[in-house]
């Protein structure tokens, strides 16, 4: 079998069982991307050599601790693009970060790094994390794997491509709107959003810093939970990570539902669902009920406010977080006769429109005057959407829903249409505002044989129970389908 | 320009106040901090504001805010949460300070100062914790007209408290004194070491002026670039009666941020340009909110050393001195600290008082220094003193040997000994160079018994001349007193 074929889970019993090394599976996953890769385009920087420097060394000093039993690592990570790793480039898919190398790992690269971990290559993502297609990278659009004239969704376009693509078996992504959960359901991949503070952001550059959170896009429910188990934890680093202990994921791997109570929100249901999607979901949840599941609809009766929430916290966050991207210290640099045209010059130049455009969204939205209409109104409805959240958890374990209500558009459909491009995230907006964890799952192929995801949200630090109905379910399903390539 | 304040116009002044505090560490990351340095050694991925890196923020720098808040009578507040205030500037890494905007740390204080023999209470409005920007180097005079300005971010992220008081003050005079009891306290406080020529203490001023007797305030002018107390009074004078000058024309003042030139002894207006900032400030989101427990808030208050004031009160009441010597003595607390010690092992603390007002000051005053830049301990103030006490020295002896000490930090019996200074208490010894001094000087002796008892002086000389200074003059004087009655024709 080849190694693309793989699953993460499969392959760590063969490194645990000795049966093959990290510098295997960066030669075996380089094969495949060297075959694949022209159609798909979901890295930005990969090295061969690099990579395999990296499994080398992270082998020799497995075999300086041979007397500890423990399971063995070696597993080459594809890494989205916004996430700071040393030796590689850190770019967010921006012109104006093009020539960015970090002085240091992210924690989360840290942490898979003493693991024995390493890094494979850097994946394509919309530019700063702002997108929903990975068609605002600065320097190539990635394509989705099961039809290459559509795109992978976003912004972790990259690194679902790749997974989906067999180009990865595990891939770190961003979520701050839907960024791992949309690109999931686009190219048939499990990804999960974790709770705000579950993984450190350390490393991660800032897009909305209140929204962020890494998380891992891999190809089974299993395979999530492993990659989980090695990221998450408190950082010191970190304020807002938390200090919760991380349960063994793995544990929660049980095809076992009955007695859950699953909610379906209403208003995700609603007008603008495709009714294939629609009908994948259901037949999910029905697949579910009949696991032993009760299945209930409930209401989260503020979701329609939640996108206009989210335009105005994101990119207000944004304009404070993009400011430092200035041309003095670092990055690309501009040209003027004075600091005043530099800093213009190298913004106007440096940064893609879908950035720009956010950046003054969120400057107005925080200007004297603006302040309260718009940023404080946006704050109250995250309240109202978090109570929202509350109240449901209160009558069910788990929501269930579509992640986004159409299957991947073509290359281009919509990117002269920014609000078009934002209901994309209607269904996976609202979680981030929540801080709650959400998993995207495959449920099913449409018409045209593209992906569908189901969408499981849980209250905060219940990525155990998210996972447990997400392995049940596929338990159910049967394997998904691989894009031919 | 003269200051024009006379009977008929209200001077209205608030200050705000940027403090850098003494922790060992950045207020947001583990980096060194410290003065000087070479440039960009001290610094890391999260005070350089590095894509992806955090703030974290620092308990000593949490604590030593506070602890202003405490000193400055400030109430704390049990909730509070750090503001980005978002600007541009190249000696801002992250484009955006990590500051407080509407929750701050404390509010509602107050400092008391005696100006011109007039006891009055400031208003503190609020401190606030926020962190330090880098140090630009322009190589002409703004950032604009340069060719090119270096950058050096060792100092961005040095943890900083902003003091914003009342437009309590009514004169140019008591900003200065506020500036320098607030120096003392924050100093006294153990927060910072307060040095305004390193720039860890900086001011900025609000100045309005309004008729005497009016109830509304009048137009005010922010008054920036003001480097020392002296710079601040003289700044503010010369603002007080530009506008009063302006209003007496018939013209109004306009509100503005206006740059005090020292040298010219002006302020000048900014360019408009500079000026309307909309600093678009919103909660950090990458800092959890700050929750003090009344017990926390209560252990940092108890963990608060004696104040100025409070000092200044005991040494006066505790070691029996004017009220005078007790300011002075708490001009620093290293001073203070320095007195109370040597106090402490002298039985006469006036003595000491005297002689650290006197010599000790001087002598810093003359060399520029500070009291821990010199050796001198207390105890070898203490040793010195005793040896005047006991007749060893005279002390107008003692004064050089003070001086030597100052400089070597030398025991005062080692440098007596060396040097020879011990003085002659023998009355043997002294009543033969006396009556020879008599003999040698019949003039003198002559004109004292005639009434002239100036004349002595030249007798007291002649001894003093003959044992190079060592004589004890007060044995000098009786014997010689004695000796002119009893060789009386």
């Amino acid at each position: 079998m080849e190694i693309h074929e793989l699953t993460l889970t499969e392959v760590q019993d063969l490194l645990d069982r000795g049966e093959l090394s990290g510098t295997d599976l960066v030669e075996g996953l380089y094969t495949r991307i060297d075959a694949v890769e022209d159609k798909v385009q979901a890295f930005l920087e990969l090295d061969r050599e690099r990579a395999l420097a990296e499994a080398k060394e992270a082998g020799k000093a497995q075999i300086a601790r041979e007397a500890d039993p423990g399971p063995r690592a070696g597993v080459p990570v594809a890494v989205k693009d916004n996430v700071c790793t040393m030796g590689w480039k850190t770019t967010c898919a921006s012109r104006i970060l093009f020539n960015f190398r970090p002085p240091y790992d992210a924690t989360v690269v840290a942490r898979l790094r003493q693991q024995g971990h390493t890094v494979l290559g850097k994946t394509n993502m919309d530019e700063f994390a702002m997108g929903s297609s990975t068609e605002h990278s600065a320097f190539h659009p990635t394509r989705n794997p099961w039809d290459l004239t559509r795109v992978p969704g976003g912004s972790s376009g990259g690194s679902a491509a790749a997974v989906a693509a067999g180009e990865a078996l595990f891939a770190l992504g961003s979520d701050t709107g839907g960024s791992i959960r949309l690109p999931a359901a686009f190219c048939g991949v499990v990804g999960l959003k974790p709770t705000y503070g579950r993984v450190s952001r350390y490393g991660l550059v800032a897009y909305a810093s209140s929204l962020d959170q890494i998380g891992p896009i891999t190809r089974t429910v299993a395979d999530c939970a492993l990659a989980l188990g090695w990221i998450a934890g408190h950082d010191p680093l970190d304020s807002t990570s938390l200090a919760a202990e991380v349960p063994d994921y793995r544990t929660f791997l049980r095809p076992e539902v009955r007695g859950l109570r699953i909610g379906l929100p209403k208003e995700y249901f609603g007008e603008g669902l495709d009714p294939e999607v629609r009908g994948a979901v259901e037949k999910a949840v029905q697949q579910l009920e009949e696991g032993g599941a009760a299945v209930l609809e409930v209401s989260l009766p503020h979701t329609e406010y939640a996108l206009a929430a989210y335009y105005l916290i994101a990119p207000a966050e944004a304009s404070s977080n993009l400011a430092r991207y200035d041309g003095v210290r670092y990055g690309f640099r501009g040209e003027g006769s004075d600091i005043v045209e530099l800093y213009s010059d190298t913004r106007r130049r440096g940064f893609g429109d879908e950035v720009k455009r956010r950046i003054m969204l969120g400057t107005y939205a925080l200007s004297a005057g603006y302040y309260d209409a718009y940023y404080l109104n946006a704050l109250r409805v995250r309240t109202l959407i978090r109570r929202d959240f509350e109240a449901a958890f209160q009558k069910v374990d788990v929501l269930a829903c579509p992640t986004s209500p159409t299957v991947a558009f073509r290359l281009g459909e919509r990117t002269d249409d920014p609000m078009q491009m934002y209901l994309s995230d209607i269904y996976t907006v609202p979680v981030n505002l929540a801080g709650l964890p959400a998993l995207s799952v495959p449920c099913g192929l449409n018409h045209e044989g593209l992906p569908i995801g189901l969408q499981l949200i849980g209250p905060p630090l219940s990525e155990g129970r998210l996972l447990q109905v997400g392995y049940a379910y596929e338990e159910r399903r049967g394997p998904f389908p691989r894009p031919q390539l | 320009m003269e200051v024009e304040n006379g009977p008929g116009w209200e001077i209205v002044i608030g200050l705000e106040i940027h403090v850098e505090l003494l922790t060992r560490s950045k207020v947001f990351c583990s980096c060194a901090t410290g003065f000087g340095g070479e440039p960009n050694t001290r610094v890391c991925p999260v005070c350089l504001g590095l894509p992806g890196s955090l703030p974290v923020l620092n308990a000593k720098a949490l604590e030593y805010a506070v602890k202003t808040g405490l000193a400055l009578n400030c109430e704390i507040a049990s909730f509070s949460k750090f503001d980005r205030k978002n600007y541009f500037y190249p000696d801002l890494p992250k484009a955006y300070q990590i500051s407080q905007y509407d929750l701050p740390l404390c509010r509602h204080g107050y400092l008391e100062i005696e100006a011109g023999g007039v006891r009055r209470r400031i208003g503190i409005t609020r401190v606030h914790l926020e962190e330090e920007t880098g140090k630009s180097l322009h190589a002409g005079t703004s950032i604009v007209d340069s060719p090119f300005t270096l950058l050096d971010y060792n100092r961005a992220g040095i943890p900083l408290v902003e003091i914003v008081t009342e437009p309590d003050i009514r004169s140019p005079e008591e900003a200065r004194v506020f500036l320098e009891e607030l120096k003392r306290v924050v100093e006294f406080a153990g927060v910072s070491d307060v040095k305004m020529e390193e720039g860890s203490l900086r001011c900025d001023a609000n100045i309005s002026v309004r008729p005497r007797g009016a109830s509304r305030l009048g137009t005010k002018t922010e008054v920036k670039n003001m480097n020392s107390f002296r710079a601040v009074q003289r700044a503010l004078e010369y603002e007080a009666a530009r506008q009063i000058a302006t209003l007496r024309a018939g013209g109004r003042v306009v509100q503005e941020t206006r740059h005090w030139d020292d040298a010219a002894g002006v302020t000048r207006g900014m360019r408009s340009k500079e000026q309307a900032q909309d600093y678009r400030y919103f909660p950090e989101p990458d800092l959890v909110p700050i929750v003090l427990s009344p017990e926390q808030i209560e252990q940092w208050r108890r963990e608060l050393p004696e104040l100025p004031a409070a000092r200044r009160e005991r040494l006066a009441r505790e070691y029996g001195l004017p009220a005078y010597d007790a300011a002075i003595l708490t001009a620093s607390k290293k001073l203070a600290d320095f007195f109370e010690e040597a106090a402490r092992a002298f039985p006469d603390p006036k003595m000491v008082s005297n002689w650290v007002m006197g010599e000790l000051l001087r002598l810093l005053k003359a060399e520029n220094k500070e009291l821990d830049q010199v050796p001198l301990q207390p105890s070898d103030l203490v040793g010195l003193l005793s040896l005047v006490r006991d007749g060893v020295i005279s002390g107008a002896t003692a004064k050089e040997v003070f001086e030597e000490m100052f400089h070597t930090g030398d025991p005062a019996a080692s440098i007596v000994d060396r040097r020879g200074l011990r003085q002659i208490s023998d009355e043997g010894a002294l009543r033969e160079i006396v009556r020879r001094a008599m003999a040698a000087n019949p003039d003198a002796v002559q004109s004292y018994r005639q009434g002239k008892e100036k004349a002595l002086g030249a007798l007291v000389g002649a001894v003093m001349k003959e044992t190079r200074g060592k004589a004890n003059p007060q044995l000098v004087n009786r014997l010689l007193l004695e000796a002119l009655r009893e060789a009386k024709p």
